[in-house]
């Protein structure tokens, strides 16, 4: 069990920060963090690089029939988000009904339960998405 | 690289076989294609297997299935990229002869999917996609197929009703096909009205999950003549991989491991999509069908549908697929399912296809893929006599 948190705390930067990469040859942003570029190879070690958390529906569906773990919340709604930097990442959607979702719809991220695992029930956090909010000025 | 033939098939139904686990189903496919070959030795076997581990609790595969098969002792090893194992596992055996270091190989490809319909066959399949960044959001493998199909719909702007000929064609082939799990048509009003999975694919967009094992034995062309006057060659053999994850790709409407390896396969055949007589593509859904006929050079980007509504994926059409009912209606034992299609070219340029054999068919081509586009395997194969 003790592995098994220390496999989720890894992520806790990319989970609740959306903490990514920049290549210092490229300057292409990556999220997922990778050792090697994804565009010019380059393996030197990247600078973090914090997404805004901001984007927008690239595709979405429903899922009815959920794995172990994700029984409790569903049917949810899954979705490719295109975040405004340039990567496409994969997250529910939270705060609103499948039946809402557009293709193009501006999304933020928010931090949300992901899943309960194991007997103990832990509870392992991360990022989800919300249709963007109204900004006041 | 010496020139490689298949000189035996063999294969098991596709179905729930509740009283065969995958030893014994290994073994019945197994047995045959030694039959077919009339063999009684070999000098390795290569098992394609995806989920032993996850459903069974059985790793160390190879070794398991060759002690059981009766052959003790020779090198064996199971090969593993999810949905694309057996056809890798193909792959491993052919360069083992084309190589010189091996004359006669086996491979099989089995899988036992249905002593666990819930939520372990779920998570063991969803291990084909990226964990940390896929499977931890509550992605199933029907999602991702969704996600590609909503938005594919959406950029070329193709109705879900576009997709029904796929399905409609593997549901009539599969009705030709003994070994098919689904032997009865469907229409386009039961492909309109089916339940819908995860939106926008439906029951009759997704291929039905069963066990299976299906193997085939090969051996250097010039030897092919001692065994058998049915030797079919294998002109082209190309693994490519792409990003992992769906959102990893440069393109996620674009099966950039399809067309690498079918562009590498034409290059060593020598031949292009036109000279091409029947396509054994990997339909797991009804998505994966269009974007494979794209990648692979049979039909423009955004047109793989139009292949469907023209009626050119027929057994008469311009490119048949699915001959044999395909993914759809033979069924998809996940990490069988590549050596089907191989064992189904092999008995389309034999002759032995049955109501569902394709006229003076001379070059086929089959493309076994891995995940949701992540490995894709592509053979060419040849009639060799007749
Ligand atoms: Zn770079």
């Amino acid at each position: 069990m003790a592995t098994e948190i220390a496999r989720h705390w890894r992520l806790n930067s990319q989970r609740y920060r959306l903490v990514g990469e920049v290549c210092p040859k490229c300057g292409v942003k990556m999220f997922p963090p990778r050792d090697v570029c994804t565009d010019c190879l380059d393996d030197s070690r990247q600078p973090d690089f914090e997404f805004s958390g901001h984007g927008e529906v690239y595709s979405f569906t429903t899922v009815h029939n959920a794995p172990e773990g994700y029984q409790e919340s569903a049917p949810y709604t899954v979705a490719l988000i295109k975040l405004e930097e340039g990567p496409l990442l994969t997250a529910q959607l939270t705060d609103v009904e499948n039946s809402e979702v557009e293709i193009g719809m501006p999304v933020e991220m928010v931090t949300r339960k992901l899943r309960t695992q194991g007997e103990e029930g832990v509870i392992i956090y991360g990022y989800k998405f919300r249709p963007r909010l109204p900004v006041a000025h | 690289m010496r020139d490689v033939s298949i000189i035996g098939i063999g294969q098991t139904a596709v179905t729930e076989h509740w009283n065969r686990s995958l030893r014994h189903l290994a073994y019945d496919a197994v047995a045959a294609a030694m039959r077919d070959a009339n063999i009684e030795r070999a000098d390795a076997l290569y098992v394609g297997n995806m989920l032993s581990g996850e459903i069974s609790g059985q790793s160390h595969l190879g070794t398991l299935i060759a002690d059981f098969a009766g052959l003790r002792g020779i090198e064996a090893v199971k090969v593993e990229a999810a949905c694309a194992s057996a056809a890798a596992a193909f792959r491993q055996a052919y360069i083992g002869v084309a190589s010189g270091l091996q004359d006669i190989v086996i491979a099989v490809g089995v899988e036992k999917m249905t002593d666990d319909v819930g939520t372990q066959l779920s998570a063991g399949l969803a291990g084909a996609a990226d964990a940390d960044y896929e499977v931890i959001h509550g992605i199933t493998f029907v999602a991702l197929n969704a996600l590609i199909m909503k938005r594919y719909m959406h950029e070329y702007n193709v109705a879900r009703e576009d997709f029904a000929g796929f399905a409609i064609n593997a549901h009539a082939n599969g009705a030709g096909n003994p070994n098919a799990m689904f032997q009865k048509p469907i229409s386009r009003e039961d492909f309109a009205r089916c339940g819908i999975v995860s939106d926008p694919v439906g029951l009759l967009d997704a291929s039905p999950m069963a066990d299976g094992a299906a193997a085939v034995i090969l051996c250097p062309t010039e030897q092919a003549r001692e065994f058998t006057d049915n030797a079919i060659r294998i002109k082209a053999s190309a693994l490519a991989t792409d990003a992992l994850s769906v959102h990893d790709r440069r393109d996620p409407m674009w099966l950039q491991a399809a067309e690498d390896s079918a562009q590498r396969a034409y290059k060593q055949a020598g031949v292009g999509p036109d000279d091409i007589d029947f396509f054994e593509l990997h339909d797991a859904f009804t998505i994966m069908a269009a974007l494979s006929l794209e990648a692979s050079g049979f039909a423009q980007r955004g047109r793989g549908t139009w292949l469907a509504i023209d009626g050119e994926i027929g057994p008469e059409g311009r490119i048949p697929i699915s001959t044999r009912g395909g993914l759809k209606a033979r069924g998809h034992p996940v990490g069988a399912t590549g050596l089907y299609q191989i064992v189904e070219a092999a008995q389309q340029l034999r002759g032995e296809a049955g109501d569902n054999q394709i006229k003076n068919a001379t070059l086929g081509m089959t493309q076994n893929i891995g995940g949701s586009g992540a490995t894709i395997v592509t053979h060419i194969f040849e009639r060799v006599n007749q």
